[in-house]
């Protein structure tokens, strides 16, 4: 493993705070991570000793299962807590929530929450490290780097890919992510969805907008589709499922004009039948389930990064 | 207390005066100002060599909290921030709890003024019940209790014919309208500016037009009922170009901006600071630099910090439950002087204009000040100190500022109220140490009252 780590970071926030070489150095140490998981014994003593708070405001399971082996498998002890973010306004609030985990002397909390900004309020009033496992609209940062990492792996590089992300792009974090890391490493990104979803200006992030879906998917070498929460669409764009997906739905149909194969992402979880087919999701070209696998190893990366960084942030304050 | 200043720098264009001189005050009034004074009966002498003394600033857009929210600001701390900032006048909003509806409130809310207050505090009132914007408060009973102005401020009345009718009643009693302009369909649950700092937080934006075709529609309004109308805190360029249009035309219309809105753009809130939440958002660049423009040319009248005092318990928590606004009592003037003054974009007496002569315009005061047998209500300001705004600093009881950690330039040293020093900066040790029996523990002022 690379002896000279140029990592000073006590937190992993958002991506867009993150240089070129931090992000590479990230997914370079998640692909020395990845074969410890095809080990006989899945473990290395990297945080031994060390203790992670998986604090989830939101429902998750994916990302929560995620971390949570990940950090095992770094020998980390692992603590769960699942918050009900309705009682926040009249319970303890997040930043006494995250003095109190402190104060019992854990290293790491990772945080997924409702709110936009919210690892940034913990990061700021604690001295352990803050992962942000998403926050709100604004940001899913191992969500963008597990899915760069599986296009690295699949293309070899990122610089000159096109790659499109189709849904509700003003809602989501994983399309924030995924554009900030996609272009600090030099993709071409388009994002397509209907006007009432695309946030205002979102071209001034060096995108396309698209808003035709056929078009979108031209010239792309991967398209990331993402989940469709209906209930999140309070301008009523479509009145149902089905009018979605036959607007913007991944199909074999729409695939197949293209005449080549495109790489198939999906954050999960996936919705059948709403932004994709079930052909396409179970398709030669879908990489659904290596992202997940993958998840894990870039997890790992970011676990053991933040430990390293908390040192030095811990030396100079 | 008889107090003499030496070789000031004073700067007062409603008295036309701009030169050095020396001051004598003596039983809270200017015994004289001269070139030269020599007296030795004087208690107090300070040297204000380099210095420049100007009249006591008026601030048109201040919450005091009191009565209701003593835990954010009270009468008390609010007025000793003000004196600290250099503001010996200030415009209280109504929105407090319960909100300035009645003649009985406003009785009670004079009452404590008379009591804690350490500057002069103008009492506003509600337009509507409750600002619920559904009915007129008695505006003929309230002015009778000494209100000098109305406003809904925190809310806009969406109801026209309301408003239209609130317009001309206070013409017909000359009542000051002050004008919050939002429209709260258009702004809907907004958090930022609208745009690409609201896209790439993820947080919910709010529209330049939620302020401007509301500001549009007052100003019409006022066309109608014939009368004037002050439109408060315009943060961007549409704004300005709406009331340069009209003032053109000939409407009665003033307004005031806020020093953040020339100060700060969206950008720094890329790292979710909450004290920069603040309603008006901050906007963008381009309209920082419009703010500018009409300030400089005349278009905006007058700059008031619309002082919102917040727990840091509203503050530190996830941004989108957090209260809006910033305090700006004590940062105002050196916001002022570092982002206008220091650049050149304006001169030591438009400053003043700004500061004193247009509010005091507004409110229909006497703008004179530095004349013999005036009351003597002055501020020594070090023009070129430069400092930084540190949380424990504030005398205000809230320390929410947009401005922490930011430096700023030209301090108040000395603040005079009616003939009396109620703030000095410490360095001066010879200031009196006649402690306010409820000043103890706030430091670093020196106190006569």
């Amino acid at each position: 493993m690379n002896n000279k780590i140029n990592w000073a970071r006590k937190d992993l926030l958002a991506i867009s705070e993150l240089s070129k070489e931090e992000i590479e150095l990230i997914l370079e140490i998640a692909s020395s991570f990845k074969e410890v998981s095809t080990r006989e014994i899945k473990k290395v003593p990297a945080l031994r000793g060390k203790t992670v708070v998986n604090l989830f405001y939101e429902p998750s399971t994916r990302t929560r299962v995620s971390f949570e082996i990940a950090a095992k498998r770094l020998s980390a002890d692992v603590i769960n807590i699942i918050a009900d973010s309705s009682s926040v306004r009249k319970g303890e609030s997040l930043v006494d929530t995250g003095k109190n985990l402190e104060a019992l002397k854990i290293d790491i909390i990772v945080l997924r929450h409702n709110s936009s900004g919210a690892a940034h309020l913990l990061a700021r009033n604690v001295g352990v490290s803050v992962i942000n496992a998403g926050d709100g609209w604004h940001e899913h940062p191992t969500q963008a780097l597990l899915d760069i990492f599986t296009l690295k792996e699949k293309f070899g590089y990122i610089e000159g890919l096109n790659v499109t992300i189709v849904g509700d792009i003003l809602h989501s974090r994983v399309a924030r992510s995924n554009i900030w890391g996609l272009t600090k490493l030099g993709a071409k990104v388009c994002v397509c969805a209907p006007k009432e979803l695309l946030p205002l200006d979102i071209e001034k992030l060096n995108v396309r907008a698209i808003t035709d879906i056929e078009e979108a998917l031209k010239d792309a070498d991967c398209v990331n589709v993402l989940r469709m929460q209906l209930e999140r669409d309070e301008k009523k764009v479509f009145p149902s499922v089905l009018e979605y997906f036959k607007a913007y739905g991944i199909t074999s149909e729409r695939l197949n004009k293209l005449k080549k194969n495109i790489l198939i992402m999906h954050p999960g979880p996936l919705n059948r039948g709403v932004e994709i087919s079930s052909e396409v999701a179970d398709s030669q070209n879908a990489v659904i389930l290596e992202q997940v696998t993958n998840g894990i190893a870039v997890r790992m990366a970011v676990l053991f990064l933040v430990s390293q960084g908390r040192q030095l942030y811990a030396h100079s304050h | 207390m008889r107090i003499l200043i030496k070789e000031g720098f004073i700067i007062s264009p409603a008295d036309n005066l701009e030169a050095k001189k020396d001051i004598l005050i003596e039983e809270g009034k200017f015994l004289s100002i001269e070139e030269k004074i020599e007296d030795n009966k004087a208690d107090k002498v300070i040297l204000a060599k380099g210095k420049i003394v100007l009249p006591g600033l008026i601030d048109l857009h201040v919450h005091l909290r009191e009565p209701g929210r003593e835990d954010k600001e009270t009468i008390f701390t609010g007025t000793l921030s003000s004196a600290k900032g250099g503001f010996t006048k200030i415009l209280a909003m109504p929105n407090t709890e319960p909100p300035i509806d009645s003649s009985q409130n406003v009785r009670w809310l004079r009452e404590i003024i008379k009591k804690d207050a350490w500057v002069d505090v103008l009492i506003s009132s509600c337009i509507t019940l409750k600002r619920e914007g559904r009915e007129l408060v008695n505006l003929e009973e309230l002015k009778k209790e000494g209100v000098v102005a109305i406003t809904d401020d925190g809310s806009s009345v969406n109801d026209h014919q309301l408003l239209l009718q609130a317009l001309k009643e206070a013409k017909r009693l000359g009542l000051l309208v002050i004008l919050h302009c939002e429209d709260k369909q258009l702004s809907d649950k907004g958090l930022v500016n609208l745009g690409i700092i609201s896209t790439r937080l993820g947080l919910r934006g709010i529209p330049t037009e939620a302020e401007y075709k509301r500001i549009e529609r007052d100003i019409k309004l006022a066309q109608e009922a014939d009368t004037s109308v002050h439109i408060t805190h315009v943060s961007c360029k549409e704004s300005v170009e709406i009331i340069a249009k009209a003032k053109k035309k000939g409407v009665r219309v003033t307004c005031d901006t806020a020093p953040h809105y020339f100060a700060l753009s969206e950008d720094e809130l890329l790292d979710f600071d909450a004290n920069k939440k603040i309603n008006p958002p901050l906007r963008t660049k381009e309209d920082v630099l419009a703010i500018k423009e009409a300030i400089e040319g005349g278009i905006i009248d007058c700059i008031a910090s619309d002082h919102a005092p917040h727990t840091e318990h509203e503050k530190e928590i996830e941004f989108e439950n957090a209260c809006f606004g910033t305090i700006g009592l004590e940062t105002s003037l050196a916001v002022a002087i570092k982002e206008l003054i220091e650049p050149k974009i304006i001169s030591w007496q438009k400053l003043v204009e700004l500061f004193y002569v247009k509010p005091a315009k507004i409110l229909n005061l006497d703008k004179e000040t530095f004349k013999a047998n005036k009351t003597a209500t002055l501020i020594v300001l070090n023009p070129n100190k430069e400092w930084t705004v540190k949380k424990e600093d504030f005398l205000s009881r809230s320390k929410n500022s947009a401005f922490l950690g930011k430096t700023l330039k030209g301090r108040v040293e000395y603040t005079i109220y009616k003939g009396k020093i109620i703030y000095a900066e410490c360095s001066d040790s010879s200031v009196p140490k006649d402690q306010h029996p409820d000043t103890s523990g706030i430091p670093k002022v020196c106190f006569e009252k």
